[in-house]
């Protein structure tokens, strides 16, 4: 017994930093922005209480940003879904030395990111120096500006965080599809079935919770969108705008205005819609657990 | 059976198709950005695009790079491995000790901090970075070390990580007899656990570092001056303030034109690239491991 209690405030001692971290960096920031975004004045007048909230939801910037955001989900979500899925299965159906310098090759993209994925990846799209140029000539686009227009923003963005993102998670997908046993493949054969049924009706359902765990991490971040549209604008200073994506809004409130209470706000949409998306998945999955039986 | 394997029906060149398709597309850009620092700018838009230049060209970027702004390059990259090797000290080593006191002691409060940093880990580091820029800023450390370096240590991933392989892969024997042995509770952290642990401190250095590395949002928004930037900022700021990657926004005095930028870009990418190349394995059970129930 006592040895169990002075082993409890070791232990004690031992999470006090990540528990310092937590709440400084985690929980603090968080009930902070809570604070600015019904306390904190916009420099043009006294907002208080929800009046934070009507004038960014009332904000023209607001609903286009919004907008933005959701159509690149829908189009970039399901893209990963099927692009990632189709492409394990492909590679699964016979794991050979050609699958395996496939999954290294498909992986990577994900090693350029940020400022220096948007910088390679402006250079593949603008015709007169991609090695796709020909490609997006016969398309009929034949200067960056005729690829990099406003309508075509979300299909750009969304192609580039596929490519990016496919690679990890078919490597994944390819992973949880070697852990389904041998025996259920057996039996799967012996029942006639070929191998695209074998995919559709055997390996899919069983990686199932892999592909919920990427869309609700994926739906997570493409919600924060802000590099990719805030440094095409900088490049192009025609192709979107400054407040394109609800991140870039609430930056473009706290820095070009000083309306941190705006800018609180927005934050404060976005965490807590990523914090529903966390909770759902943590409660209603198996795929985590807090006991972990020895 | 063999020259079953070997029969090209339509069905597989179709699969072998879509599979070498998707790799040309993850390849040639990477490719691209290798070759890119070996040509001038005229030649890359006049040249065959997969063309290797020559050496004293590529001599010649790495030249203007390191003149740009009196060699802020080299400030910046000495940012990165500042900003990156500080929140990896203190992220790893904060985690560690979490993950094992979490697995091996029964803490008061032990279900909802493990519940929050499930949270933490699901919702992305960059929805929480407005508020935290709004908390930096109240206590006035904005455009410090400090202001990069320590948010980025809460790391609630190794937290859950490091919980989950003590968990499971540490014997409960070996601490019973280190205690027999007289070991205080912190003696057998050190003696028995944290050897045990090293491959997972290793995994979770490499995940921290790259993270950190790549890091955008959070070093653009809380450093203000030039010289505090880390090199994806620094990046971000050349394509985005000068004319480099779009002549048409008009003409330059600076000799940073595509080759210089691209080099640049190169320089933020290969360290990791090489690492991720190397330890592809590894990371990916390293992300499969956050589930207990494979």
């Amino acid at each position: 017994m006592s040895s169990r209690r002075r082993g409890t405030w070791t232990g004690l001692l031992f999470v006090l930093p990540y528990i310092v971290l937590l709440v400084a960096f985690g929980l603090g920031p968080a009930a902070y922005a809570v604070y600015t975004s019904f306390v904190v004045s916009a420099p043009t007048g006294d907002a208080l209480g929800l009046d934070n909230y009507a004038a960014t939801l009332g904000d023209f910037r607001f609903w286009p940003a919004a907008a933005n955001v959701a159509l690149f989900l829908a189009i970039w979500l399901p893209i990963m879904v099927v692009g990632v899925l189709a492409l394990a299965l492909l590679l699964h159906d016979r794991p050979s030395r050609f699958s395996g310098v496939m999954r290294l090759v498909y992986f990577l993209p994900g090693a350029v990111t940020g400022s220096a994925g948007i910088l390679l990846w402006y250079c593949m799209l603008e015709p007169s120096i991609s090695p796709f140029g020909p490609a997006l000539r016969a398309m009929g686009f034949e200067r960056g500006s005729d690829v990099f227009a406003d309508s075509n923003l979300v299909l750009i963005f969304a192609g580039i965080a596929f490519i990016t993102g496919a690679g990890q998670w078919i490597v994944i997908m390819y992973g949880a599809m070697q852990n389904i046993p041998e025996d259920v493949l057996e039996a799967a054969a012996l029942d006639g079935a070929g191998p695209i049924r074998t995919a559709i009706f055997v390996k899919l359902p069983l990686v199932s919770k892999y592909v919920l765990y990427m869309v609700i991490l994926s739906l997570a971040a493409g919600l924060q969108l802000f590099v990719e549209p805030q440094l095409i604008y900088g490049i192009t200073k025609t192709a979107g705008s400054p407040w394109w994506s609800l991140n870039q809004f609430g930056y473009a409130l706290a820095f070009q205005t000083g309306n941190f209470g705006g800018a609180a706000t927005i934050s404060l949409i976005l965490l807590v819609l990523s914090c529903v998306a966390a909770m759902l998945f943590i409660t209603r999955t198996d795929f985590f657990s807090t006991e972990v039986d020895r | 059976m063999s020259s079953h394997r070997h029969r090209v029906t339509p069905l597989r060149a179709l699969k072998g198709l879509v599979l070498l398709g998707f790799a040309v597309f993850c390849v040639v850009p990477l490719v691209w950005l290798l070759l890119a620092p070996t040509k001038t700018d005229a030649e890359l838009v006049s040249g065959a695009t997969m063309s290797f230049g020559s050496f004293d060209q590529l001599a010649a970027a790495a030249r203007h790079l390191m003149d740009y702004n009196d060699g802020v390059l080299v400030q910046w990259a000495w940012n990165s491995v500042l900003y990156a090797v500080g929140s990896l000290v203190l992220s790893v080593g904060s985690s560690v000790l979490a993950g094992y006191a979490l697995a091996v002691t029964h803490l008061p409060g032990r279900r909802l901090l493990l519940v929050l940093t499930l949270v933490g880990m699901l919702v992305p580091p960059t929805a929480l970075v407005l508020p935290l820029f709004l908390e930096i800023n109240a206590v006035q450390l904005t455009n410090t070390a400090l202001s990069v370096i320590l948010p980025a240590a809460f790391y609630p991933f190794g937290t859950y990580l490091a919980f989950i392989y003590f968990s499971t892969s540490m014997p409960v024997e070996l601490l019973e007899a280190g205690r027999l042995d007289g070991l205080s509770e912190a003696g057998l952290f050190w003696h028995v656990a944290r050897p045990l642990a090293t491959p997972l401190m290793g995994l979770l250095a490499f995940f921290s570092f790259v993270a950190n590395w790549n890091n955008y949002f959070l070093p653009y928004v809380m450093l203000s001056e030039e010289a505090k930037y880390n090199l994806p900022v620094g990046l971000g700021a050349v394509i985005s303030g000068t004319p480099a990657l779009n002549p048409a926004n008009g003409g330059s005095f600076l000799p940073i034109t595509r080759p210089e930028v691209a080099l640049a870009g190169l320089i933020i990418v290969l360290p990791i690239a090489v690492v991720f190349v190397f330890c592809q394995r590894y990371l990916v059970r390293g992300i499969l491991s956050g589930a207990t129930k494979g």
